[in-house]
């Protein structure tokens, strides 16, 4: 059991930064907002130097891809404060082309590999990283192979078309 | 590791002062793995080095985006595959908690037994390559034979030894029998004497104590912005585990310590490895107790037809059983829309999954979060200013899995 419950997440994060931090839920019971790109890294910073909240530990962050939306990428980030015992999820959409985001790499050492590991497959760039080159894949490569452009076995394979698992070709997904 | 006044002092520009590039891996057999650090030397002692991976890579997140939940489950199988029980459970309780399956105490327990032996397997493995890596080999063959026992109950258990691909969503494929029991409990009853027997021939050994203790420290606070977790966060100093933290198949049921170290060197985590065996021994022992007290003395699943597979008898004879079957096989599972983050307390760390589904039969997005991954980036740090032989040895104790590190 958390020590915190999450409305005074939510209210201390509303009370600084505004609008910047929205729509909070807690689907299946992970207290996940959404946050505006320019503010992710006050956000973080805010996070892990509060004293009651104490989010000191970053889980996990990767990206995901979303063709059909206005703002296509979005970079995940998964917080665990372990005094309080609770986790958060802060979404982070990204529009432009290439998408850019600041680099969490000055709060959370951590964050280094995992930005890299999202950069060489979505393609996403992350402002201020030390060392933003491809960690997983050749750095020969010159696409981002978790984009949804790009399937994974040759074209001519029915069984692996989207539409047999149940989803859109066109990979239309509600916004909400 | 040898202090500055056990060096020949040389004066500036001479040859102690030149720098050499040395490639440590990748397949050097010290690197278990396919994995390159690439170290600057100054004679023996490291200066700076860089870590490459990705030779392995196998684009399991891209794969698991086009298969069915029940055909991710041997992609997890390949993760850290010293224990991939646990990778396979991570996934289906993930599964669970998207599609609300409610389990039985029965199956939570004997997924505690599972889970555990493969606590044990993986830590056996890690400890005992640690002690070869000081040039002890014996040990690592009093080791093996009880890894072997273990694997042996899975075999009972699922079929399989070392990519297991135990378990279904819902529960087990089957359910353990008499069989499998019995090699349990002699599994339970000679385990504590082997494990005795291996560290007394290593935890007062002098080489091992000189070439461990010291060897690739790290802080408390630096583990913690490494993102270090399991056992190697754990002998840095905090006493965080997922079991008990966040717990999963009933996990809270269950009396354990977490064993914490202080220094978070090699031998630290050698040692916080050792007393986790015998934790994870006493849960197992605790587990076996419990399903003793049950009530419930048959279900091996949840009863969840639309997501569980049905037994081969009854899909050969029965029509609704085939349907359900064949409804499985096919992927056609309706998924609800929704993302979940599930952790389970892996051999080397918190193993977690993060499912995006947009309601189709595979995920829209999947993504593990590797415990190697996150912080074998800390292991230039790590061994800066140390000797290549305590670089050896740090590496051993991370228990960097190949499989997981480049996924």
């Amino acid at each position: 059991m958390s020590n915190i419950d999450a409305g005074l997440i939510i209210q201390k994060l509303t009370t600084q930064f505004g609008d910047a931090v929205t729509a909070p839920d807690e689907p299946y019971g992970l207290l996940t907002m959404n946050c505006s790109c320019d503010k992710i890294i006050p956000v973080l910073e805010f996070l892990h130097n509060d004293e009651t909240l104490a989010f000191t530990f970053l889980t996990d962050l990767c990206g995901v891809h979303y063709p059909h939306r206005s703002a296509k990428f979005e970079v995940v980030y998964h917080l665990h404060s372990f005094t309080n015992n609770i986790r958060l999820r802060i979404k982070v959409a990204i529009t432009g082309d290439p998408p850019h985001i600041p680099s969490a790499t000055a709060v959370f050492e951590s964050a280094n590999w995992m930005e890299r590991e999202t950069y060489d497959f979505y393609g996403i760039l992350f402002d201020g990283h030390p060392n933003l080159k491809r960690i997983l894949n050749v750095d020969e490569m010159t696409i981002f192979p978790m984009r949804k452009e790009y399937p994974l076995e040759d074209n001519t394979r029915r069984d692996k078309n989207d539409e047999m698992f149940g989803r859109d070709p066109k990979l239309i997904l509600n916004d909400n | 590791m040898l202090t500055n006044n056990q060096h020949i002092k040389l004066a500036d520009q001479e040859l102690e002062k030149e720098t050499m590039t040395l490639n440590l891996g990748p397949t050097h057999p010290a690197t278990h793995g396919v994995f390159q650090n690439i170290v600057e030397i100054d004679g023996e002692r490291i200066v700076s080095g860089v870590s490459t991976i990705g030779y392995i890579h196998r684009a399991f997140e891209k794969i698991a985006e086009h298969r069915p939940f029940y055909q991710i489950t041997p992609l997890t199988d390949r993760l850290n595959y010293c224990s991939s029980p646990i990778n396979n459970m991570g996934w289906h309780l993930t599964v669970e908690k998207l599609l609300g399956v409610k389990i039985p105490k029965r199956v939570d327990y004997l997924r505690v037994i599972i889970m555990e032996l493969a606590r044990i397997a993986d830590h056996l493995i890690c400890n005992s390559i640690l002690v070869v890596d000081t040039g002890a080999y014996t040990g690592f063959l009093y080791c093996m034979q009880q890894r072997e026992k273990i694997y042996e109950i899975w075999e009972e258990v699922c079929g399989s030894r070392l990519t297991t691909n135990i378990g279904r969503v819902g529960g087990l494929e089957r359910d353990f029998n008499d069989i499998a029991f019995r090699k349990l409990e002699k599994f339970v009853a000679e385990f504590p004497k082997v494990l005795k027997e291996f560290e007394n021939m290593v935890m007062r050994n002098r080489i091992f104590i000189e070439r461990t203790v010291g060897a690739g420290p790290i802080t408390a606070e630096r583990a913690m912005n490494y993102g270090f977790t399991g056992p190697n966060l754990r002998a840095a100093g905090v006493d965080y585990d997922v079991r008990a933290l966040d717990p999963y198949s009933s996990y809270e049921d269950f009396d354990f310590i977490i064993p914490v170290g202080t220094k978070g060197d090699t031998h630290d985590r050698f040692l916080v490895r050792e007393e986790e065996m015998w934790q994870s021994l006493s849960i197992v022992k605790q587990a076996m107790q419990k399903l003793d007290q049950l009530a419930d003395k048959t279900s091996f699943h949840a009863d969840v037809p639309a997501y569980y597979l049905p037994p081969k008898d009854e899909v050969y004879n029965n029509m609704e059983a085939l349907i359900y079957h064949f409804k499985i096989v096919m992927g056609e599972i309706d998924a609800p829309k929704g993302e979940v983050y599930q952790a389970v307390e892996g051999g080397n760390g918190e193993l977690g999954f993060y499912l995006i589904s947009d309601g189709g039969r595979a995920p829209y997005r999947l993504h593990f979060r590797r415990p190697c991954f996150i912080y074998y980036q800390a292991y230039t740090e790590m061994v800066k200013g140390s000797l290549i032989s305590d670089a050896i040895v740090t590496l051993s104790s991370l228990n960097v899995i190949a499989g997981e590190l480049d996924a």
